[in-house]
């Protein structure tokens, strides 16, 4: 008798790594996980081993070659490489932070509308459908206009207006769960809602809550670094990838590099995150998502 | 022999549908208006003193602020703007002093001119790519399209842009102009040289979410029993096709479709800088930065309205092109 209970009990808290663990048998995500660690990597530790300051004058502007660098300078007589190394680091923590934000705000959100159901779920929904018909670019740049590119504004803008994105899924997740008998059996045990919506429902979506953290990564990757391309940084001449293509790009013809560089790395870091949430998303039955950035 | 008889009865309910679901859309144009004032109402840095800059003191600020009617409580100006957007009166520009109409009138054609052909590009070759690779599942091509669209759809549209202007127009070919190149005045179909890379810059980036949606929706219809039925009854595989499959599964598609639309409104700001093209994203990053309100209002409502209008659209486009959905109706 007690055996058996130790063996469900053993397959019950083996689940959730299961997940992560099928995904990762796949080649697409191990190949996402690569360029992903990787890119990271170079956002994460390229600022201490740049040569040179992320806004130091090197020498002769929009060289492609120059003595001491390795890719030439840029349009401002920078180095190119430094600055490339330099540039992932603000795009790679604002788009974590921003994620982490939305699906905190935005899984609650859905969950909560999902188990309360009526009125609630209504009021949550309704006034998520005003703000997805905003696209969030542009809802970014009307914060942007009235606040200017402070760093924890772009945060919360793309965190939030990421949420009603997230809550929509996972409320279709939660939905069905809901209707099963151990909630019941929760409530009439008497737990709070509190604990039933977060440690009873939570639980059981948490391989859409998976696809859906990597899919919004990705986005928000591309997305502020979007903004930095249409030159909203928290700094005007920051180190950014984004910022980097809009500012060399006028000499891409005798400079290919100041372009090239920035524009490969963000490429295949959101392609190494969009790597690994296909892979998440087949091993959890089927969930493929439509709508860019919705 | 009951269908011809229901055939009233469908007519109407379909028309009710649209009547609810326009204003519904209308509702919510509404809010988004509203919600766009008070936004950009909130500002703490006011226009006046963006206008006037380092010349600016208090006689003059009041002055300007008057004059613009920034002096007035919000829910005056809110109504007095709502009204005058109503009637086609969209303010003055503070930064070009110009009527908003006129001077974003020209722009927001030469948007929409790139968003049509983008759209009537991408949609067709999104549904073929999808349908395709349901009919060849797990074969070469899925595979391939399979991986195509992911790494496509992860990149963002200014790396998607950039990436063709390295290979097509700069450093490794030069077959393609890397800019736009419209003066005021010329219609948009002048250079279209220059209209390549943006509009297939937009289709990279909108196709492969429509073309992996169709996928799903076609491999689940050729599954389906209505599809055995029509090949066991012996139909031609054209017949089953065309006639049993893709509208069944073109329905689902639909609303990926429209959100993928209203996603081009989104798309055109980032791909418009990009090309230099002079459309309505280039005047909202411009009028972002020199903080031109009536004009950062216009757009947003504009863009807001893309969006709210095709999600109609797809959910009327729907009903009528899914036979189920059309039949339940009442």
């Amino acid at each position: 008798m007690s055996a058996g209970h130790e063996i469900d009990f053993a397959t019950a808290m083996e689940r959730p790594p299961g997940i992560v663990r099928q995904a990762l048998r796949l080649r697409r995500t191990q190949i996402g996980v690569g360029l992903f660690v990787t890119l990271a990597m170079v956002s994460l530790i390229g600022p201490f081993v740049a040569p040179y300051g992320s806004t130091q004058f090197v020498g002769k502007p929009n060289s492609r070659k120059f003595e001491g660098t390795l890719f030439g300078t840029d349009y401002f007589g920078q180095d190119v490489w430094s600055r490339f190394l330099f540039g992932g680091r603000t795009i790679l923590i604002l788009a974590v932070c921003a994620t982490a934000l939305g699906i905190l705000v935005g899984g609650s959100l859905g969950l909560i509308a999902a188990y309360q159901r009526g009125r609630i779920d209504e009021a949550i929904m309704r006034s998520f459908d005003v703000i997805l018909s905003f696209p969030q670019v542009l809802l970014s740049l009307l914060v942007i206009t009235m606040f200017g590119p402070s760093p924890y504004l772009i945060i919360l803008t793309v965190g939030l207006s990421t949420s009603p994105r997230i809550a929509r899924i996972i409320r279709g997740a939660a939905v069905p769960v809901v209707e099963r008998d151990f909630i019941a059996a929760a409530e009439a045990l008497g737990e709070s809602r509190r604990r039933v919506v977060f440690a009873e429902l939570l639980p059981n979506v948490t391989s859409a809550l998976l696809v859906e953290v990597n899919l919004r990564l990705t986005y928000s990757i591309g997305l502020i670094a979007s903004l930095a391309f249409l030159g909203f940084t928290p700094t005007p001449n920051a180190a950014n990838w984004g910022l980097m293509i809009q500012e060399n790009r006028v000499a891409l013809v005798i400079q290919p590099w100041g372009v090239v560089l920035p524009t490969l790395a963000i490429a295949l870091l959101t392609i190494g995150t969009g790597l690994i949430g296909d892979g998440l998303s087949r091993v959890s039955a089927g969930i493929d998502r439509g709508g860019k950035g919705e | 022999m009951w269908g011809h008889e229901g055939h009233g009865f469908v007519k109407k309910p379909i028309l009710l549908f649209v009547g609810r679901r326009m204003l519904f859309g209308a509702t919510t144009l509404l809010v988004v208006s509203l919600l766009i004032f008070l936004v950009t109402q909130a500002l703490p840095a006011d226009p006046a003193s963006a206008i006037l800059g380092r010349e600016a003191n208090p006689e003059a600020l009041a002055a300007i602020r008057a004059d613009l009617g920034l002096d007035r409580p919000w829910y005056v100006q809110y109504f007095d703007w709502l009204l005058g957007v109503l009637s086609g009166d969209f303010g003055t520009s503070y930064a070009t002093r110009m009527p908003v109409a006129d001077y974003l009138g020209p722009r927001v054609g030469y948007s929409f001119f790139l968003m049509g052909v983008a759209a009537i590009t991408s949609i067709p070759l999104s549904i073929v790519i999808g349908s395709y690779a349901a009919l060849k599942r797990d074969k070469k091509f899925d595979t391939t399209s399979s991986i195509g669209t992911l790494v496509l759809a992860a990149m963002p549209e200014f790396v998607v842009g950039t990436l063709l202007i390295i290979l097509f127009a700069t450093t490794i070919f030069q077959w393609l102009p890397a800019v736009t190149y419209l003066p005021p005045g010329t219609a948009p179909w002048q250079d279209l040289d220059g209209i390549v890379l943006p509009v297939a810059t937009l289709v990279i980036s909108v196709s492969p979410y429509v073309a992996r949606v169709m996928r799903a929706a076609m491999v689940e219809v050729l599954e389906s029993d209505y599809v055995e039925m029509a090949r066991l009854k012996g139909m031609p595989e054209r017949t089953v096709l065309w006639r049993h499959s893709l509208p069944n599964a073109i329905g689902p598609t639909l609303q990926v479709i429209a959100l993928n639309l209203a996603f081009l409104a989104g798309g055109v700001i980032v791909v418009e800088r990009l090309f230099n093209y002079p459309g309505i994203g280039s005047a909202l990053a411009d009028a972002v930065r020199s903080r031109d309100m009536p004009v950062v209002q216009f757009l947003a409502l504009i863009i807001a309205s893309v969006y709210v209008v095709t999600n109609l659209l797809a959910d009327v486009g729907t009903v009528l092109v899914t036979p189920r959905l059309r039949t339940r109706l009442k």
